[in-house]
């Protein structure tokens, strides 16, 4: 069979990102960053406006160029996308003349990148309407995306994501413009996935807390610097104090995690979610 | 008299190389027309049309063979406003800076050219209806290399149009398609300018599409309808102008137009 099995069956990473450094002329986004993710494992990217998590996962697609330090997917160079990268871009709204309804969205996710003639054959179509079981997309399939309301086709990126079986997934802010309900559905079919088909996942976030049943590890990138480890390792006041050179309260309750002190611009003023 | 039939069966025959042309044309324009919209580069066609003029005019002019003159217009205007103009604001601005130049130098290559009129202006506003066989053979040579490339090209070009973020994801080669796309839109004006016209190449690359759009949202209809609209325009153009012994292209431009506004009014009653 291909690369990808092997892989699995050997448990070798599926990225690999050594000694890293981004950054643009003075500011430096984050340096010596070393993370190395296994199959099957749910990071959180979290962190301010502009520390950098966005760059990270276009980093890794290569459509940012480190400063230094090497980025490597299933064992080689990131190069320009990979079909082994399921992608979640940020919610934007569609413009609502695009000729594609929903179900084109997941057809392209999983033949799009092949030369030829699009033509609806019968494992296309199976492939479509497995994931659409998945994603209780039925109903929406034949609307154009511009119409979808942002929950809807939210949805439906995810789907796009992992309809080809991707070795990773990269989400950026899957979660913005969804209401809690629709954060809560589109993060566990994102888990779901992981788990079924041994997919990594790569979820930039500013709120930890819809996910962090589902998170192994948190990558918290601040001033340069960032921390990995458990949610519970790296979700301290004393660690985020630390990274952010500036006292800062973590603080828990009814399971949920919010972080306070943090100056941030584009939010509170004062406090922010994890 | 815009319309005399009465000896419409022996014309026919005159003009089975124009219609073959003419079909050739209208399937190429409705598919490239296609992703002339979702592209977001109607404006583009004509500042490619206008050079494509100019080229044709030169060509003309210095007593070579006006195709290749107009193709290598195109094709100039195509990659200047491919390199230049990678954003849709920096491509508008382009593109007006170089259609009245390249109108200019056209009209000021026309005007030197002392030889045989008869084709002066047919360049602008399309010709009287005649295609000869040369001529036949180089639209149908441009009409099937673009068809061939499309054939290979189709899926990703549409992902890359469509979905751009996700299609440089996924590893599309967005930027090398985007090239592709300009020297097919560059082979596709340089073969419209030769029957409708540089003014007028927009009602056969952008109108049918443009009306498809209106009316559906699902990828192969738009591509089947725009080729459908633009068939319906530069053959009944063609025929009608036989009737009238007047420039086609006025018969095309109203019938596509007919058609966009018939489209339009479909999509209002839809809602």
């Amino acid at each position: 069979m291909t690369q990808i099995s092997k892989n699995r069956a050997t448990g070798k990473p599926v990225l690999e990102i050594t000694d890293a450094t981004l950054a643009f002329g003075e500011k430096t986004l984050w340096t010596g960053l070393n993370l190395t993710v296994q199959p099957q494992e749910f990071i959180a990217v979290i962190g301010s406006n502009g520390s950098g998590k966005s760059s990270l996962l276009r980093a890794i697609l290569g459509q940012e160029q480190l400063t230094s330090g090497a980025i490597r997917v299933n064992g080689h160079a990131a190069g320009h996308g990979s079909k082994e990268i399921g992608y979640i871009p940020q919610h934007r709204s569609t413009d609502a003349s695009t000729p594609m309804r929903a179900r084109d969205l997941l057809s392209l996710g999983y033949d799009g990148h092949r030369w030829g003639i699009p033509l609806s054959t019968s494992k296309v179509r199976a492939r479509v309407n497995h994931v659409l079981d998945c994603i209780d997309g039925h109903e929406l399939a034949d609307k154009p995306i511009g119409t979808l309301s942002g929950g809807q086709l939210q949805r439906f990126r995810v789907g796009q994501a992992v309809i080809g079986s991707p070795d990773l997934i990269l989400a950026d802010e899957p979660l913005s413009a969804l209401d809690l309900h629709q954060q809560q559905a589109v993060a566990n079919l994102i888990d779901e996935e992981r788990r079924e088909h041994q997919a990594a996942v790569l979820f930039v976030t500013h709120d930890v807390n819809p996910i962090l049943g589902m998170v192994d590890r948190v990558l918290y990138l601040a001033n340069g610097r960032f921390r990995i480890g458990t949610p519970d390792e790296v979700l301290r006041s004393e660690v985020l104090s630390e990274l952010y050179g500036t006292p800062v309260d973590v603080l828990r309750n009814q399971g949920r995690i919010v972080v306070v002190g943090i100056h941030d611009h584009e939010h509170h003023p004062d406090e922010e979610w994890a | 008299m815009i319309f005399n039939f009465s000896d419409y069966a022996d014309l026919l025959p005159l003009i089975t190389n124009s219609l073959l042309a003419g079909a050739l044309l209208a399937i190429v324009g409705g598919l490239i027309g296609v992703f002339v919209n979702t592209r977001d580069m109607s404006f583009a066609v004509h500042g490619i049309s206008e050079l494509s003029f100019a080229g044709a005019s030169m060509a003309l002019l210095l007593g070579a063979n006006v195709v290749v003159g107009s193709i290598a217009g195109s094709l100039v205007a195509a990659a200047l406003i491919g390199l230049l103009g990678s954003k849709a604001r920096e491509r508008n601005s382009i593109v007006a800076v170089l259609m009245p130049a390249g109108l200019g130098l056209g009209i000021l290559a026309i005007s030197l050219y002392h030889g045989q009129a008869l084709n002066k202006f047919g360049l602008l506003t399309g010709q009287i209806v005649s295609v000869d066989n040369p001529q036949l053979a180089w639209l149908a040579g441009i009409s099937l290399f673009i068809l061939a490339v499309l054939a290979v090209v189709w899926r990703p070009l549409a992902f890359a149009s469509l979905d751009p973020e996700v299609a440089t994801a996924r590893g599309v080669p967005t930027r090398a398609l985007s090239v592709v796309f300009m020297l097919l839109l560059g082979l596709a004006v340089a073969a419209s300018v030769q029957v409708v016209g540089a003014l007028l190449v927009l009602s056969l690359l952008v109108t049918p599409a443009a009306a498809a759009l209106r009316i559906t949202k699902v990828p192969a209809r738009v591509a089947i309808l725009s080729v459908v609209f633009a068939l319906i325009s530069v053959l009944g153009g063609i025929l009608l102008a036989l009737g009238a012994g007047l420039p086609i292209s006025p018969y095309v431009t109203t019938i596509s137009f007919l058609i966009y506004v018939k489209a339009r009014v479909i999509e209002r009653l839809k809602k």
